[in-house]
């Protein structure tokens, strides 16, 4: 097809010839005769159709509106506070691989129809994460824990991103978007500016509200007593096509351990040591939680909670048997994009997923375009 | 199908126009699909949800117009077109074949290779193309970053250039595409017999 010159077999018949064809160009009298007024007329409406085009083409693209907050804008902020490092995530870039199943029960069968809450076992990828763009960061107590997961059962695929906090800070991706700036930290004090902070929270009271609530349910002592929270409201739909509206958590078949003493969170990366150590001995394990939300509860809004009193079904143990360092192939490929969902999952009017796949494709296409560094996070070194 | 003579309109042939003129808007609307979803917090999940079975539909429509280009003749050129100009357009003809075929498999095979899913509607998925590698992904999908902008770029082109023929030049080329009806040809057309 390419390699196809012009007047090739397939090509134009070639019946009339070039140089016919410019002579008696104006004196065709098939043609509407030519005038200077319906030439230009003519050309007015060709630049007119043009300039629709790429006019419409550069506005839908965010080029001609610079204050649009756009997936790149949002990939752009997260490299503005944390810097760019090549090859991982803007945001929870540190991180460590894990895979082990899902034992499903059955109860959640009852409300929805993913093959996943069938009863039975299945395989998953996990990933547990850090809050932050900055794959190096020391860990803490008080930063977000997060755990990703990819579960496959009947060739569909369920992706969640969870966190340890049991509301979502903002409502909003704008909310989320300028917290970013003024939760940045200042380069002398190492914390962020409390007048922007104290103006970001006068702005946006469902983000002070959340920030209460947050407050009081402390860290655990490390990730494998942590309870992650999917905090987005979805719609669950069951074989009979009955809807209804859940959140999702995981929670710890362990005990709280008692907060550790300060001598034994000397290390940089005690936390995922702790964790590297504990998968170790034995597999870790967490009861996937669905509630079940009424009429009223908000489905658009992470910062709220739902009341205590709500239903919840029992659908299955996570179960983390083995962690690997990230590497090519593993957890540290995979974007932990929330809207990825089996068939009977549908999401919400919450509109933090959305914004969320949307963000999350832009970072995961940017750090497959850039050369990869080794994890800071790295098993082997551990057990050694 | 097509008559060589000078007496018959020297249209495309029929299945030709058609195929064009079903095509014509999927693809646009593809491209501005495309183009918007990037750019926008709130439609992404919906866009690419209809963006998906479009490329694939696309993709089907791609193949049949290409077995009915190679078994269909082309009208003749307008006498209005130097032999610079119908060089340009037969390749840019081709151009737009490439881009319309390979577009949507480079869309297949990058989600393919980032592991996701390939879903049309619901339940039912496309099987993957293409191995499980973030770097592999990486690749296809800066090429489809760049074949969307050719593609667009080529398309603004063929109807600027069909525009200026048919509003400006008044040769009435359009009317090889038309689908509605249009005033026969003249005998008298500029044609070496």
């Amino acid at each position: 097809m390419m390699g196809m010159e012009p007047g090739d077999h397939g090509g134009h018949s070639d019946e009339h010839d070039d140089e016919s064809a410019g002579a008696k160009r104006t004196e065709l009298p098939w043609r509407t005769a030519l005038t200077r007024r319906g030439a230009l007329l003519g050309m007015g409406a060709v630049a007119g159709i043009a300039a629709v085009d790429v006019g419409g083409f550069a506005y839908a693209g965010g080029w001609l509106r610079p204050d649009a907050l756009t997936p790149p804008r949002f990939a752009d902020r997260l490299e503005h506070v944390y810097g760019r490092h090549d090859g991982f995530r803007r945001n929870h870039a540190k991180g460590l691989s894990a895979t082990g199943t899902f034992a499903s029960t059955g109860a959640a069968a009852a409300i929805c129809r993913a093959a996943v809450f069938q009863q039975g076992s299945v395989p998953l990828i996990g990933r547990f994460s850090l809050g932050g763009g900055l794959p190096d960061q020391a860990d803490k107590r008080d930063t977000v824990r997060g755990l990703g997961l990819l579960l496959e059962a009947d060739g569909q695929q369920w992706r969640t991103a969870m966190v340890n906090i049991p509301v979502f800070t903002d409502s909003t991706p704008q909310g989320f978007y300028e917290r970013l700036l003024a939760s940045k930290p200042l380069p002398d004090t190492g914390k962020p500016d409390p007048q922007k902070m104290a103006a970001f929270l006068d702005r946006h009271p469902e983000t002070a509200a959340a920030m209460k609530i947050i407050k009081q349910s402390p860290p655990t002592s490390g990730f494998a007593d942590s309870t992650f929270h999917g905090l987005n409201a979805f719609y669950f739909t069951n074989s009979a096509g009955a809807t209804v509206p859940v959140r999702w958590s995981a929670i710890p078949q362990e005990a709280p351990a008692a907060p550790p003493a300060p001598a034994s969170v000397s290390g940089k990366d005690y936390l995922f040591d702790d964790l590297i150590r504990a998968v170790a001995q034995r597999p870790l394990s967490w009861r996937l939680v669905i509630t079940i939300g009424e009429p009223g509860d908000p489905t658009n809004d992470a910062t709220k909670p739902w009341p205590q009193s709500r239903r919840s079904i029992e659908a299955g143990a996570i179960t983390i048997a083995a962690v690997q360092t990230e590497e090519a192939g593993n957890a540290r490929d995979i974007n932990f994009d929330p809207l990825v969902l089996p068939d009977g999952i549908t999401a919400s009017d919450d509109p933090l997923p959305a914004a969320r796949s949307a963000v999350y494709a832009r970072s995961f296409t940017r750090r497959a375009t850039e050369p990869k560094t080794p994890s800071e996070v790295n098993v082997s070194q551990v057990l050694r | 199908m097509t008559s060589e003579t000078t007496t018959t309109p020297t249209r495309f042939a029929l299945p030709s126009r058609i195929l064009h003129w079903l095509m014509a808007p999927m693809v646009i609307a593809q491209l501005f699909i495309g183009v918007t979803m990037i750019a926008s917090l709130s439609y992404y999940p919906l866009l690419l949800a209809i963006h998906r079975p479009l490329g694939v539909l696309i993709l089907v429509f791609a193949v049949v117009r290409l077995v009915n280009r190679l078994t269909h003749k082309l009208p003749p050129f307008l006498a209005t077109m130097s032999r610079a100009e119908r060089r340009i357009a037969s390749w840019s003809e081709y151009l737009l074949y490439a881009l319309l075929l390979v577009q949507p498999l480079i869309g297949w095979a990058m989600l393919s290779a980032a592991r996701f899913p390939i879903i049309l509607v619901g339940p039912i998925h496309l099987p993957g193309i293409a191995p499980h590698n973030i770097d592999v992904y990486g690749v296809l999908r800066e090429c489809h970053s760049v074949f969307a902008f050719l593609l667009f770029l080529t398309f603004t082109a063929h109807i600027c250039a069909v525009l200026f023929h048919t509003l400006v030049l008044r040769d009435r080329l359009l009317d090889r595409m038309a689908l509605w009806p249009t005033k026969p040809a003249s005998p008298q057309r500029d044609e070496t017999v």
